[in-house]
């Protein structure tokens, strides 16, 4: 049986030696199935969701890596995927539907747009999906070919392999938004949200 | 030619449960209170961010309330702020289903604006573009409708198609869907060596799979019933709530962008447009089968006539010159270096040029004060004004019509929201 | 042809062929009422609603509308100007072609002009307590008038199943079970308040 190692001292791992084989065992049995059984639900909003479409057909299908049924209700999904791109108007349901889903739960932010607000730096565009919700995959690209986001997913995989059911620090929280209705602070987003690269210079508008 | 489909399945005003089509909008004598159901902005059937506040009574849909917006991408604010080329990879992204086409219509009322010519060349292969990504277009409606209506394969069938046309646009472009084809008086890059074989025989096999599509829904009894009577709008009423595409044509009125305004040369070529009669979904599908087929037939053409030639345009000032001159000869580098800075410079005036989407008609309509970005840049959207026409359509239906109808009205939200 | 239209007030071309006829906001009703129903005339379609502001502040706003006649294949571009420091109402042409609808509502929402007699002008595209302004006015910087992090707030504090239209509410019965306070709110147009 192989496993991943991933060399961190997981806070809540026994000293004692059977019981930590024992806790590997449990750790190794859970991870795998959560990892092989991956049920996504597809927030696709715009041309990413074609490619996610794509991913799901006959030519690349996703369902050899286990995520065989597309769960539209996020209570019956592990893996909320944003495939394209977040206005603000949107900000709310994803937040929504990312509070609905049970854990254990991930998030992969699919293309550029859901990962930094690709080539819309302007009013109306969400600058990343981690500004609301966490993000455990980006996958970059505009939109990425099919082969990338499976390329994600199997990263997802490896991701969840390396966690333990016996950490004491949960890693799964829930993040929830705080008082002011943010899920980071203000400066933070601001941080995030700053315009770079070609963003820089294309905002005049003469 | 008309191609009539006879069928003895639906009894026309009577749906497949023997119940009236149609709901008359009277008070309901159970005395009942209606509900108010919210499907979306997430859900499944909608076919992309789109959120239908529906009263209900009973199963009967009253009224139906489309709230739109959640995909505004500030696209036409954007296009104030970029040059006239590099509005083209935004054009991508409207219109998602049908990237080629939409890049098309932008160049396309460019250079009405600028007063350009294109090459014959590069009309030739803008006309290919174009019904390439009809039939993309339609095989993503005609999958998902399938889908929306209980037919799952054929939506593995049209997503093959799908690949098929996207290899060719991947081998052309580089990119499967976010192809960027267009620039302001010609095109990106000229068509690979083996681009006119492949696409051959892609055109050779395509009526194989739509014929077996229409084998499995056309005469098929739930297919039928599910969509016969449903959602109907006559020729008027499709004309005041300005419908267009498919929509327009299955309701009997025979204007297509294409005949009756013609562009990139439409008026050489052979083809013929559906028209259909009811306005109902069955039309609908009937039209965009058809169209499919038509589309086929417009590209063997295209790919017979296609001249050699430039693809672009011989204007320095607006084509950039080959990498080679421009890093060689002084003069080709000022162009370049003026083009790639500046921009190129419109002159002052408007124009609307509107094409025929697989949508519907899309219009860019550009003002101009003589700088190198446009003062207003006005994307007509064909799914937005089209699917206005939802809560109409919809009332009197069951809320399983009502999947039916909007997965008929064919819309992408990229553009409905812009 | 295009002398005839009532409140006709000049005429230009565009670029691409097409005759602009500019009319005054006044009379725009009646202008379009005469080209749908004259026989003759016929602009049976309504092609497109949009406005224009200039970069150049001195310049008015233009509404602009696209008519097409399907039985003559004819098209024709109606503008009406309107002064930007002034009142920016114009008479709403669902009453014609019921295609107005969400075009008009759409230009409310982009550039704060309002249509007399429109049967809902409420936002269309963005959320309605949208609180930074009309999105495609020149004023309206890029990236909005808020910093990121307002954004946000304002975003994800502005609950969309709260906002249902008066509409909505009335005919689902549902008046009769909503709190006092927001049925003042709603009876008085307010649309909900997002938390400071």
């Amino acid at each position: 049986m192989k496993r991943v190692i991933e060399s961190k001292a997981v806070a809540g791992q026994s000293p004692n030696y059977l019981l930590a084989k024992f806790q590997d065992l449990v750790d190794w049995a859970v991870n795998s199935s959560r990892a092989n059984s991956l049920w996504p639900m597809p927030f696709g909003t715009a041309c990413c969701a074609i490619e996610f479409m794509a991913t799901a057909a006959s030519r690349y299908d996703f369902a050899r890596f286990g995520m065989e049924r597309q769960a539209f209700s996020p209570r019956q999904a592990d893996v909320l995927i944003c495939a394209g791109r977040l206005p603000f108007k949107l900000a709310p349901v994803i937040r929504r539907i990312f509070d609905q889903m049970p854990q254990p739960k991930w998030v992969i932010s699919m293309g550029a747009c859901a990962s930094t607000g690709g080539i819309f730096d302007n009013y109306a565009m969400v600058q990343g999906i981690d500004t609301i919700v966490p993000v455990d995959v980006y996958v970059p690209g505009c939109p990425p070919r099919p082969e990338g986001l499976l390329y994600g997913v199997l990263l997802l995989h490896k991701k969840i392999k390396g966690e333990s059911l016996f950490d004491a620090e949960r890693r799964r929280d829930e993040q929830p938004l705080d008082e002011r209705g943010l899920r980071l602070s203000p400066a933070e987003i601001d941080e995030v949200s700053e315009p770079f690269g070609n963003s820089v210079h294309q905002f005049r508008s003469s | 030619m008309t191609r009539t489909v006879e069928l003895e399945l639906a009894t026309p005003g009577v749906d497949a449960q023997g119940q009236p089509a149609r709901v008359p909008l009277a008070a309901s004598d159970l005395g009942g209170e209606h509900l108010l159901l919210n499907m979306g902005p997430q859900h499944p059937a909608t076919h992309g961010v789109l959120r239908l506040v529906v009263e209900l009574d009973g199963e009967t849909v009253v009224r139906c309330i489309p709230h739109v917006g959640y995909l505004h991408s500030g696209f036409e604010k954007l296009g104030e702020y970029r040059h006239y080329n590099q509005i083209v990879p935004l054009t991508d992204r409207t219109d998602y289903l049908s990237p080629m086409s939409n890049n098309v219509g932008m160049a396309l009322a460019a250079e009405k604006l600028m007063g350009i010519e294109i090459t014959p060349r590069c009309t030739v292969l803008r006309v290919i573009a174009c019904e390439m990504s009809r039939i993309i277009s339609h095989m993503v409606w005609l999958g998902t409708t399938s889908i929306d209506l209980g037919a799952f394969t054929p939506f593995l069938w049209a997503f093959q198609e799908r690949e098929r046309i996207y290899n060719l646009q991947e081998m052309w472009t580089g990119a499967r869907l976010t192809t960027s084809l267009t620039r302001v008086g010609g095109l990106m890059a000229d068509i690979p060596d083996n681009f006119v074989e492949k696409l051959r025989e892609f055109t050779a096999t395509f009526p194989n799979t739509l014929n077996e599509i229409d084998r499995v829904l056309t005469r098929n009894a739930v297919w039928a019933g599910r969509t016969q009577g449903v959602g109907v709008m006559t020729a008027a009423e499709a004309i005041n709530y300005s419908l267009s595409g498919p929509m327009l044509r299955a309701s009997g009125v025979p204007w297509d962008v294409r005949k009756d305004r013609p562009y990139l040369g439409y008026e050489t070529y052979d083809f013929e447009v559906p028209v259909g009669e009811h306005g109902d979904v069955y039309d609908r599908y009937l039209v965009r089968l058809e169209e499919c087929h038509q589309s086929n037939k417009i590209l063997q053409q295209a790919l017979a006539r296609l001249p050699d030639g430039p693809i672009n345009v011989d204007d320095p000032r607006v084509i950039l010159p080959p990498k080679s001159r421009a890093m060689s000869d002084m003069e080709a580098m000022i162009f370049h270096f003026k083009q790639v800075m500046e921009g190129v410079k419109a002159p002052v005036g408007e124009a609307y040029v509107g094409i025929e989407n697989p949508k519907g008609e899309l219009g860019n309509y550009f003002v101009s004060d003589g700088s190198a970005k446009p003062v207003r840049w006005r994307i007509r959207p064909p799914s937005f004004i089209n699917l206005s026409a939802l809560s109409k359509m919809a009332e009197g239906h069951l809320l399983s019509d009502l999947v039916a109808i909007n997965a008929s009205v064919d819309i992408v939200m990229g553009e409905v929201d812009r | 042809m295009t002398s005839q239209i009532p409140g006709r007030l000049r005429e230009t071309l565009a670029r691409d062929g097409e005759t602009i006829v500019y009319v005054e906001g006044a009379r725009l009703l009646e202008a379009m009422t005469w080209l749908k129903q004259t026989p003759g005339q016929d602009y049976d379609y309504l092609v497109d609603v949009t406005a224009v502001e200039f970069r150049d502040r001195e310049r008015p706003l233009e509404v602009v509308y696209f008519l097409r006649s399907l039985t003559r294949k004819a098209d024709l571009r109606v503008k009406v100007e309107l002064d930007a420091a002034g009142d920016l109402a114009v008479d709403s042409v669902w009453g014609l072609w019921h295609g107005a609808d969400w075009l008009e509502r759409e230009v409310f929402d982009m550039f704060g002009i309002t249509f007399r007699g429109h049967p809902d002008l409420r936002r269309i595209l963005m959320w309605e307590t949208y609180a930074e302004g009309f999105p495609l006015r020149k004023d309206f910087p890029l990236r909005g008038r808020f910093s990121r992090a307002e954004q946000v707030r304002q975003a994800l504090n502005a609950n969309p199943e709260a906002h249902y239209s008066l509409d909505e509410l009335s005919i689902a019965d549902a008046w009769g079970d909503l709190p006092d306070d927001m049925r003042e709110r709603l009876k008085r147009g307010e649309r909900g308040v997002v938390p400071e």
